[in-house]
């Protein structure tokens, strides 16, 4: 027998529609702090790294500003992050189900759920957003921290810093790819950014998409 | 004895160069002038140093820079490292000739070498922060720095210093602000040696062979010009008894060159990581225009609903 995919707060409330509680206000507020400082670092750190988009400094007060901000809003992120790492790990624990999933992306493009297994509270695709950026922001912190002159800047020969510079800015990169497919699936499978505003879904959206969830919430699995 | 710069005239002068003859501009371009200047270079005969810091002592006096009292721990380098007040740093060290079995007293002034082909400029990420004039000198306007250090990482001979009063990076300017009105470098003016000289980068290899000439002469059969092809040449050049090994000089760099991490950082992960950003987005676009919308049918409600009819 599998383990529930129930989380603390999940909760479902019978009616037309069904609704389903899927994110309590605490985790929302942990998700959008991360957010911001996701979008942040970004465009600071894009400042950064090529001529082009050196205008995006304007955003911070200037390049001297941008330049002192955007590890602060690192911190920042790394931290909340780790708040929803800690949240939401258990359920992202990868199954056997999930890579019957990644081999049928052919049916999740086409919309054809139906053709898929029954699906927890995350499907393959989410667990592969969570974990990679797990891994990403572990090595954005560490890296960024070699490359924070201002306070570490004794710590580390040039040769790291060079190392790590690279290593930053193209962790970086593979990390923004991961967001917009975070950003994206959340628009194009309707009713899914609810969860993460007002913290429900309604019951159709949960049987559709994550129908083992749903069915362990009715029979009170936990 | 190299005639030296002579004294200018008392009466102000146009400058000789600015920002018409600028030929590289950090994160940007710049149209080159159609005419470069006169390449210019400092050539600093280590033979000659006789180690009186007289060109510290000038290069803290002419750019008006303060260095803090440091400690003495047995060395004569002082201060102990370049910083961002000294930009130029008299580096000692006790070579045993194994041939000759002399001690010989290796004394190199250490500051920024003005690469033809700049790996701090290179590296900045601030448009105009870092310049180079056609006659060569590599420039850094402190109004555009955002302190970031890329300069240092770009840099193959560990030259800028970040201020930790303003968090700038700061080096030697060649003197551009002495060189704009006909004046030699601060350093090579105070040298009383001649052990730096200055000129245009064609004098000061002529210089350079006629002073190689004499040390050949003299045994030191491996004396040489140290101006690295590495970074394309550089504006200011040493004279080495022992060319042949440059890291005895104080760790110079044997064969300084853009280090291949910064060249990979500031070259192909800049488009490719642009590029993959813009695919991924565009598959978004493409998705959604051909798959459309994964929407919650009617259907998906009723199960909801049937699901949890018991629950009531």
């Amino acid at each position: 027998m599998s383990k529930s995919e129930v989380d603390a707060g999940d909760s479902v409330h019978p009616g037309k529609p069904v609704i389903v509680d899927r994110y309590t206000v605490a985790a929302r507020i942990n998700h959008w702090i991360t957010a911001v400082s996701l979008v942040l670092l970004a465009l600071s750190g894009l400042a950064l790294f090529t001529p082009a988009l050196y205008f995006l400094t304007g955003l911070f007060g200037g390049g001297q500003l941008t330049r002192i901000i955007h590890p602060w809003i690192g911190v920042v992120l790394f931290l909340s992050f780790m708040g929803l790492f800690f949240r939401f790990f258990r359920l992202n624990l990868w199954e056997r189900t999930d890579s019957v999933w990644m081999s049928r992306m052919r049916d999740v493009l086409a919309n054809e759920e139906n053709k898929l297994p029954e699906v927890g509270k995350y499907n393959a695709g989410q667990k592969m957003v969570f974990w990679s950026m797990s891994l990403f922001i572990l090595v954005l912190i560490t890296s960024g921290v070699v490359i924070w002159d201002q306070y570490f800047g004794n710590y580390f020969t040039i040769e790291q810093k060079r190392i790590a510079v690279l290593i930053h800015s193209a962790t970086a990169i593979v990390a923004i790819c991961v967001w917009i497919v975070h950003v994206y699936a959340a628009i194009w499978v309707r009713g899914t950014i609810g969860a993460m505003t007002r913290g429900k879904v309604t019951g159709g959206w949960a049987w559709r998409h994550h129908r083992r969830w749903l069915k362990d919430l009715v029979t009170g699995k936990n | 004895m190299f005639t030296p710069v002579p004294n200018p005239t008392t009466n102000p002068v146009a400058a000789k160069f600015g920002q018409q003859d600028l030929i590289r501009r950090s994160a940007s371009s710049v149209t080159a002038p159609a005419k470069r200047q006169t390449e210019v270079a400092k050539l600093i005969d280590v033979s000659k140093c006789i180690g009186c810091k007289a060109c510290q002592v000038a290069c803290l006096e002419w750019n008006n820079l303060t260095e803090e009292v440091g400690v003495n721990v047995g060395v004569y380098d002082n201060p102990h490292d370049l910083t961002a007040n000294t930009w130029t740093l008299m580096r000692y060290t006790e070579y045993e000739n194994a041939e000759s079995g002399n001690l010989e007293w290796l004394i190199r002034k250490d500051g920024c070498m003005h690469c033809e082909d700049p790996g701090c400029l290179k590296a900045c990420p601030a448009p105009g922060a870092i310049v180079q004039y056609s006659n060569g000198i590599v420039d850094f306007d402190h109004d555009k720095c955002i302190g970031c250090g890329y300069c240092i990482k770009g840099c193959p001979f560990n030259i800028p210093r970040i201020s930790q009063v303003d968090q700038k990076a700061y080096k030697c300017s060649l003197c551009s602000d002495r060189l704009a009105v006909g004046q030699g470098p601060a350093c090579a003016k105070a040298c009383p040696t001649q052990a730096i000289v200055f000129g245009t980068k064609d004098e000061m290899k002529q210089w350079a062979d006629h002073r190689i000439k004499d040390l050949k002469s003299r045994g030191f059969k491996n004396a040489g010009l140290y101006d690295p092809p590495g970074v394309g040449g550089t504006h200011v050049m040493y004279v080495l008894q022992h060319a042949d090994k440059p890291q005895i000089y104080a760790g110079l760099p044997n064969n300084p060159s853009i280090s291949p991490l910064v060249e990979v950082w500031k070259g192909v992960t800049k488009y490719v990581g642009l590029a993959a950003i813009g695919a991924f987005a565009a598959f978004g676009f493409l998705h959604h225009a051909v798959a459309g919308a994964n929407r919650v049918t009617a259907e998906d409600e009723k199960n909801a609903e049937r699901l949890t009819e018991g629950q009531r």
